[in-house]
């Protein structure tokens, strides 16, 4: 873990100042980058603190009080959702979490392999292969998810839960970090003293290597893990049976239907505060011991 | 002597087996379907008679008719506009913002900044079907806060989702969500840069502005080249947003950007040989668009560089 852990920022305030009894305020804090950030933070927090605020009003509330103001409709809201349609939406809820959860972690072990593959030996073909499936983030994806959908129809696979998970388990992004993160984390000489010692490759793979590999590869899952829990074109294009949608399908649908009826715009702002509560509380949870700067490819030792 | 030679065997083809997940995955959902999508560009549906009968469709070749088709469709044409507009307004917008968090993040005696970098990056765990679903009802006057402290203050209260306001409300979806990312990325080459750099320009009394703007920025110049080259890459793919925000108002169309416009060629009106070429044309231009800007800006580096 800590091998890779990018260093902390140093702690700017606190320190000197406590020592030097009480220095004006500007000494001890910037006040303009500070005050810059926090309005920043404002700004990104501002519609999810309206959605949650919004999510406990009733529809006749939504549309008569002041906006900022909690409403007293929540528990009924939630008792709508999951109402509707049989409680479809946790079905939704549940399906993104196979898709995120079940492609993320496929995506993640073929990344580490092709990371591993791509950092540690050298053969014919190497940096071809690399930049060719770096090429595919590059590629649109719409010019992929039509003929994968008529490809996949011809197999008959389209509207299936394969059909969105399959596409999504190659992710050229993984393997690009996962190369970064091997090529950083595997010293070459242990690899070298596992041969030596008659290990399979296959062994010290496993054994030796995934081990060091591991907080990069984390970062690998939790980024694909966002990218097919947000994704929307591949699962609106693949499906039809509402059964199988994802939440981000779900909710569209929701709105759609909702459009004409106000009285459905309760129901998809409480399904949209539910939907952003398990990606915020992964993130919040994994903050601890995991640092943002990994999403960069960025690996100190 | 044989087990030395069978492990050097088994070392020379373990990274092709190691690598052959990915490239079963890859001939099958990348290649494949981009070597099909071009084939279909280049066929469309015979008719013959009526259209009726078992024989009476039939695929052929096309030529270039798909190609000539897309590039005089004015519904492509007015999408890849709008989507140019909008991406003059996001790309730089969202840059700025992040480079500009970034600095200040790095900056000396800043408070609460794991509270802020948190806050600014979250927008990257939320879907932008969920944020356009967020801010759609933020513009929308009778439940937007926004309206109702205009209405209080007796200002103009515009239209947000119509016109020219609808190209800075798209936008602001897009900057809001995409502003987190990109500023981690710019903040973690911000801080590889050892701090013996600043200390002479310190020394000599620079100011945290001067060393902003004559020190850090071009240090970090080769991160804000790959940043704007992914953003240029995604704003040209945008369809979650305008999708969204499409059920509520009238004044967006179903075609709004080429995405869009291939999604209803080929399954809206079934024409998937029209769409096929669309999507190549869009693939093309994204990749033209994007590598052309790296090329100018690898060149000016060089010219930097040699001065």
């Amino acid at each position: 873990m800590s091998s890779l852990a990018v260093q902390k920022a140093p702690s700017a305030a606190g320190t000197t100042g406590a020592a030097q009894g009480r220095p004006p305020l500007r000494r001890r804090i910037a006040l303009v980058p500070t005050l810059t950030l926090v309005i920043g933070a404002i700004y990104t927090l501002l519609p999810v603190a309206w959605v949650v605020i919004a999510s406990t009003k009733s529809g006749h509330e939504l549309f008569s009080t002041f906006t900022f103001l909690p409403g007293t409709g929540f528990a009924d809201n939630l008792k709508d959702l999951n109402a509707y349609r049989d409680g479809v939406y946790w079905k939704w809820m549940g399906n993104s979490a196979l898709y995120a959860g079940l492609g993320a972690l496929l995506s993640t072990c073929v990344s580490a392999f092709s990371g591993y593959a791509l950092a540690m030996y050298r053969f014919r073909g190497r940096e071809a292969m690399f930049n060719i499936l770096l090429a595919g983030v590059l590629m649109p994806p719409i010019i992929l998810a039509v003929p994968q959908y008529l490809l996949l129809a011809k197999a008959d696979l389209t509207d299936s839960y394969l059909s969105v998970l399959l596409p999504q388990i190659l992710s050229p992004y993984g393997v690009y970090l996962a190369r970064i993160y091997a090529s950083a984390a595997v010293p070459a000489d242990v690899v070298e003293a596992g041969r030596m010692d008659g290990a399979s490759e296959w062994r010290i793979f496993t054994r030796v290597a995934l081990p060091m590999m591991i907080p990069g590869l984390v970062t690998v899952f939790l980024f694909q893990f966002v990218a097919v829990w947000n994704n929307f074109l591949l699962p609106y294009i693949m499906l039809s049976d509402d059964e199988k949608f994802p939440i981000t399908l779900g909710l569209y649908t929701l709105l759609e239907q909702g459009a004409n009826t106000p009285a459905l715009y309760t129901l998809v702002i409480t399904g949209a505060f539910l939907a952003v509560i398990p990606l915020i509380a992964l993130f919040l949870v994994i903050q601890r011991f995991w640092s943002l700067d990994l999403l960069s490819g960025a690996v100190k030792s | 002597m044989t087990t030395a030679r069978r492990r050097s065997y088994g070392v020379k083809g373990a990274p092709y087996a190691f690598l052959l997940p990915a490239t079963i995955l890859f001939a099958l959902f990348f290649a494949l379907p981009i070597g099909y999508a071009v084939y279909l560009s280049f066929r469309k549906v015979h008719v013959s008679g009526l259209g009726l009968g078992s024989g009476a469709r039939k695929e052929v070749w096309a030529g270039l008719e798909n190609y000539t088709g897309a590039l005089t469709d004015s519904e492509l044409a007015h999408g890849a506009l709008r989507v140019l507009g909008y991406g003059c307004i996001v790309v730089p917008v969202m840059l700025g913002l992040a480079l500009l968090f970034a600095l200040m993040l790095d900056s000396d005696k800043v408070r609460f900044t794991p509270f802020t970098r948190l806050a600014i990056f979250l927008p990257y765990a939320i879907p932008g079907v969920v944020a356009a679903l967020m801010w759609g009802f933020l513009y929308l006057p009778d439940v937007s806060p926004f309206y109702y402290v205009l209405e209080k203050l007796h200002m103009p209260q515009p239209d947000l989702l119509d016109g020219g306001p609808l190209y800075l409300a798209m936008s602001n979806i897009a900057v809001w969500g995409g502003t987190g990312f990109n500023m981690i990325v710019i903040y973690t080459s911000l801080r590889s840069i050892p701090a013996e750099v600043y200390e002479a320009a310190k020394l000599d009394g620079a100011t945290p502005l001067q060393i902003a703007l004559k020190i850090k920025i071009p240090m970090v110049a080769p991160s804000l080249v790959l940043t704007f080259f992914f953003s240029i890459i995604a704003t040209l793919q945008v369809f979650n947003e305008p999708m969204t925000l499409k059920p509520l108002t009238n004044s967006l169309p179903l075609t709004w950007s080429p995405l869009m416009n291939v999604y209803q060629d080929a399954f809206r009106k079934g024409d998937i040989y029209q769409a096929a070429a669309e999507a190549v044309i869009i693939a093309v231009a994204t990749l033209v668009l994007s590598f052309g800007f790296l090329r100018a800006a690898n060149r000016r580096q060089k010219q930097e560089a040699a001065r």
